[in-house]
């Protein structure tokens, strides 16, 4: 009797000297804001373009950590949308084309001589990439320019083009080598026979 | 000095033999030299010179751009053609900037010179001039020398290593210059253990150069320095740096760290060379040995040619049967990459050009599925896992492969080497590699944006929170100055209720100004009224007094009506002033009619009127005005019963009415009478004044009677007293004639 008595207060100790522990640790070292929003919103590719119906990336991350759907960010690609479902542990899916589709990445370019000044597309740029005064020419900064197309809309003399950047050398990226898994025998053959 | 051994490599065949049968020849100048800006790793170098402009050998054309850049410098004379994108020596197939001169054969030299004694300078100036003499790693990435000569300053080197080894097959580019130039390389040693001072110089040199081991021999012998020549075995890939430096020094370079953390450092023979040649003449880096063979060449041989040469050049020099050739290989068989365009211009890290038969190097058989066999990772020299790393590069996991240091494969192609299975092993390590260096690109331009977008946030809500603010000072502005104008008014009105019995004054200045205004006309119209019966004949200024009166109003009625419109206060007390004023309009159209209907009366009656008629109308109308101004009084006092008792509104207007009228006629009776005693010629006013100065008189006197003492003067008193007293009771009964 007395061993099971003893037992049961070394037991009773236990839980209390550890309830005590995770009582203070779960004060001490509580998480402020959401951190699933973050680690979203660090995936995403933050061009701010607003494709995906939010206003910017945070929102959209927001928008994903409370149940929206992970295929709505055509900057990001499927590479984006691949991030996304392991981080949140879900299936990846294409993406979603209502929301516009993968690209290459692209820049502004203001037709300089045609600009008017109206400022309009420096207060659309939610990366400040463009510069300019009112009724003096305005010009993007190559590279802060995110590609996010929302200059272009506001234009009212429609001198911006988006222009797909150029791979230089420093930009340049090796390709993938040809799959060899997906011929057959005869394939290999023919395949060979118009390598020689 | 033992040898190491490093795991892995292979032995491929050496086919080193052909390019060295001939001598070292200097390749011929070409007519057009492509001088690409980007020779070597880190920032392209900047273009000084214009097009059209003529430039002598050893001139800068470009210089070093940033901490990790090499100048450029014209190879030989002649006239800048050009500054455009050309092909150049890179896996894309992609066109860089490169400046295009066009020689003029002359070969003629810019000035140059050399140091006298390098050990006079100071380290850092010595390094300075090897960078301005555009030297970069000739064994083949092309890292800026004068970079790597910076490294004694924060680390401590201690052993120096020169890459001999040139272990790939086919380049035999190191092996001729040490033969022809094994002094110059020892120079190029002295002159680094000079900024380095290491404690141990080793030359690490394969088995299969013993022309150049016995050539270095004999240089280094005649050296102060104590350099090792360490022979290595033939094996591919000994010349990779790290796999050299475990060979000599058995020590393992750590995976992300540089052979200086663990004290060394790596120069190649090439590079060796160029040093001592920019010190000792003072030429920069224009030309280097090009290993030329294949089995498509007449004669593979090594040539001394100037970068910017044209491969074809090379090529057509070596007799190429381009007929034979089925592939153009830049660099070695292993880790070159193969070129379409002959036009490609050697450049400072191009050692090697093959113009490979079909028989020589047949196209690569079509890769099979991987069998696991793990030869690969027996051949791997930096003892990774190729198999695992080819998995996830195929299967784009590009964090696995990271995890299993991919980035640690030097891609020497051992593992392709020995695949069974064909698979382009190296091609996938590139791929992979590109990729996760892409993704951290576009992480990091993602990390810029999102710094970019939170800043832009920021600043536009800081600025929001500045325009709330002001818009908040402002109200508070607006809200204090509208309570003391609000005090201003409370304090005028008071003061106005304790001035005049009258109505509040208006809260405007505008109002206040009006209710003046109507004060004003107030007594004005007062005056006119007052006046007009002795202005009989002047009907004109009654008609004036009447429209003045009417205009009058109508300011104050508009004014009431702006008042209301704007919500302002006292618009109340204006409807009082706009009242009163509408009264007095009345009022003096009344008069004006009165006077008016005088005229006419008096028009009607004879103008040969008597004087004593008028006087006895006035005496007659003596009883009259006495019964009309206590009727007027009466009246008064009735009204302001009336209104104390709180009467109805009519009957108090019909008592204003009656007392109006009985005024009315009194004041006409009495401008009868003024009138009358005018037209008789005497001043009433004056009368009244004379008549007052007479009673005057005759009180003094009597006072002076009963104060003076003597008898005398009382009589004459007396007198006098008599006198006035008839004057003054003559003037009374004038007076009282008319009253």
């Amino acid at each position: 009797m007395d061993s099971v008595l003893s037992a049961i207060l070394v037991l009773l100790g236990l839980a209390l000297v550890f309830g005590l522990i995770l009582g203070y640790a779960s004060v001490r070292f509580k998480i402020i804001g959401n951190p699933l929003v973050e680690q979203i919103d660090a995936i995403l590719p933050q061009t701010q373009c607003g494709q995906c119906g939010y206003p910017g990336c945070r929102p959209y991350a927001q928008a994903i950590s409370d149940g929206d759907a992970i295929n709505k960010c055509p900057p990001g690609g499927q590479s984006t949308i691949d991030q996304l479902a392991e981080l949140l542990n879900q299936e990846s899916i294409p993406l979603d084309s209502e929301h516009g589709t993968e690209d290459v990445r692209k820049v502004a370019y203001i037709r300089e001589d045609e600009c008017i000044g109206c400022t309009k597309c420096i207060q659309a740029c939610p990366v400040d990439a463009i510069l300019g005064a009112a009724k003096l020419m305005h010009t993007v900064i190559v590279s802060e320019c995110t590609g996010c197309d929302l200059c272009v809309e506001p234009c009212p003399v429609d001198c911006i083009d988006m222009i797909p950047v150029a791979t230089t050398i420093g930009s340049w990226k090796w390709p993938a080598p040809p799959s060899p898994l997906q011929i057959i025998a005869t394939d290999k053959r023919v395949q060979t026979e118009e390598l020689h | 000095m033992p040898v190491y051994s490093f795991h892995g490599g292979i032995h491929p065949p050496e086919n080193k033999v052909q390019s060295t049968r001939l001598p070292v020849d200097d390749a011929p100048i070409p007519k057009h030299l492509v001088v690409p800006v980007l020779q070597h790793l880190g920032m392209a170098a900047d273009p000084v010179v214009d097009v059209g402009e003529r430039v002598l050998k050893g001139q800068l054309i470009a210089e070093p751009v940033g901490r990790i850049s090499v100048a450029v410098h014209a190879p030989s004379s002649g006239r800048v053609i050009g500054i455009s994108q050309q092909p150049v020596p890179h896996a894309s197939g992609l066109e860089a900037e490169c400046i295009l001169i066009e020689t003029d054969g002359q070969d003629s030299w810019c000035e140059h010179q050399g140091l006298e004694d390098y050990t006079k300078l100071s380290p850092n100036e010595l390094i300075d001039f090897i960078r301005h003499k555009g030297i970069a790693g000739m064994g083949g990435a092309g890292f800026p020398t004068d970079v790597k000569l910076h490294l004694g300053d924060d680390h401590i080197v201690n052993t120096l290593i020169i890459n001999a080894a040139e272990c790939e097959p086919y380049i035999t580019a190191d092996d001729t210059l040490m033969r022809i130039a094994s002094e110059e390389i020892v120079g190029g040693i002295e002159i680094i253990a000079h900024l380095l001072k290491p404690h141990h110089i080793i030359i690490g040199i394969e088995d299969n150069k013993p022309d150049a081991i016995a050539a270095l021999n004999i240089a280094c012998r005649e050296s102060n320095l104590a350099i090792d020549i360490q022979i290595v075995p033939t094996k591919y890939p000994s010349g990779g740096e790290r796999q050299l430096i475990q060979l000599l020094t058995n020590v393992e370079v750590p995976s992300g760290k540089i052979p200086a953390d663990v004290g060394i450092v790596c120069q190649n023979v090439g590079t060796l060379a160029a040093i001592y040649d920019a010190i000792s003449t003072g030429r920069p880096l224009l030309s280097r040995i090009v290993t030329v063979t294949g089995d498509a060449l007449a004669q593979p041989r090594n040539l001394r040619t100037l970068i910017g040469t044209p491969f074809s050049t090379l090529l057509d020099y070596a007799g190429i049967d381009r007929s034979k050739m089925s592939r153009l290989v830049m660099g070695g068989p292993m880790m070159g990459i193969p070129v379409t365009s002959e036009q490609i211009p050697v450049i400072k890290t191009t050692n090697c050009i093959i113009a490979a038969t079909a028989e020589e190097m047949p196209p690569t058989a079509p890769a099979q599925a991987c069998i696991r066999c793990g030869l690969c990772e027996q051949a791997c020299p930096a003892q990774l896992l190729p198999q695992q790393l080819y998995w996830f590069a195929k299967g784009k996991e590009f964090d696995k492969a990271r995890d299993h240091d991919l980035f640690d494969c030097i891609e020497c192609g051992a593992c392709a080497y020995v695949c069974p299975s064909n698979i382009p092993l190296v091609q996938y390590y590139r791929f992979a590699k590109s990729e996760i260096r892409n993704e951290e690109l576009e992480q990091r331009r993602a990390d810029h944006a999102r710094a970019r977008f939170e800043a832009r946030k920021q600043r536009l809500e800081r600025e929001a929170e500045q325009k709330e603010a002001r818009r908040k000072q402002r109200a508070l502005e607006a809200a204090a100055a509208q309570a003391e104008r609000r005090k201003a008014l409370e304090m005028a009105q008071a003061k106005a209720a304790s001035d005049t019995s009258s109505a509040q004054a208006p809260s405007e200045s505008l109002t206040r100004a009006l209710a003046t205004q109507s004060l004003n006309s107030d007594l004005e119209s007062n005056t006119t009224s007052n006046t007009t019966p002795n202005a009989v004949p002047d009907i004109k200024a009654l008609k004036v007094a009447a429209a003045l009166a009417r205009t009058k109003l109508s300011k104050a009625q508009k004014a009431l009506k702006n008042a209301q419109d704007k919500g302002l206060e006292g618009s109340e007390a204006l409807a009082a002033t706009v009242a009163i004023l509408s009264e007095k309009s009345e009022a003096a159209q009344i008069n004006y009619d009165k006077a008016q209907a005088l005229e006419a009366a008096e028009q009607s009656k004879a103008p040969s009127e008597t004087v004593q008629t008028a006087a006895e109308t006035v005496a007659n109308n003596n009883h009259d005005i006495k019964a009309l101004k206590q009727q007027v009084s009466i009246m008064r006092t009735k009204l302001k019963k009336a209104k104390a008792s709180g009467e109805d509104e009519a009957e108090i207007s019909r008592l204003v009415e009656r007392l109006d009228q009985a005024q009315q006629q009194v004041w006409a009776v009495e401008a009868e009478k003024t009138a009358q005693a005018t037209a008789q010629g005497i001043d009433l006013k004056q009368l009244k004044i004379d008549a007052a100065l007479a009673k005057a008189a005759v009180t003094k006197l009597d006072r002076a009677i009963n104060a003076s003492e003597s008898e005398d003067e009382r009589s004459k008193l007396s007198v006098e007293l008599a006198q006035k007293q008839e004057t003054a009771l003559q003037l009374s009964q004038q007076l009282a004639r008319f009253e």
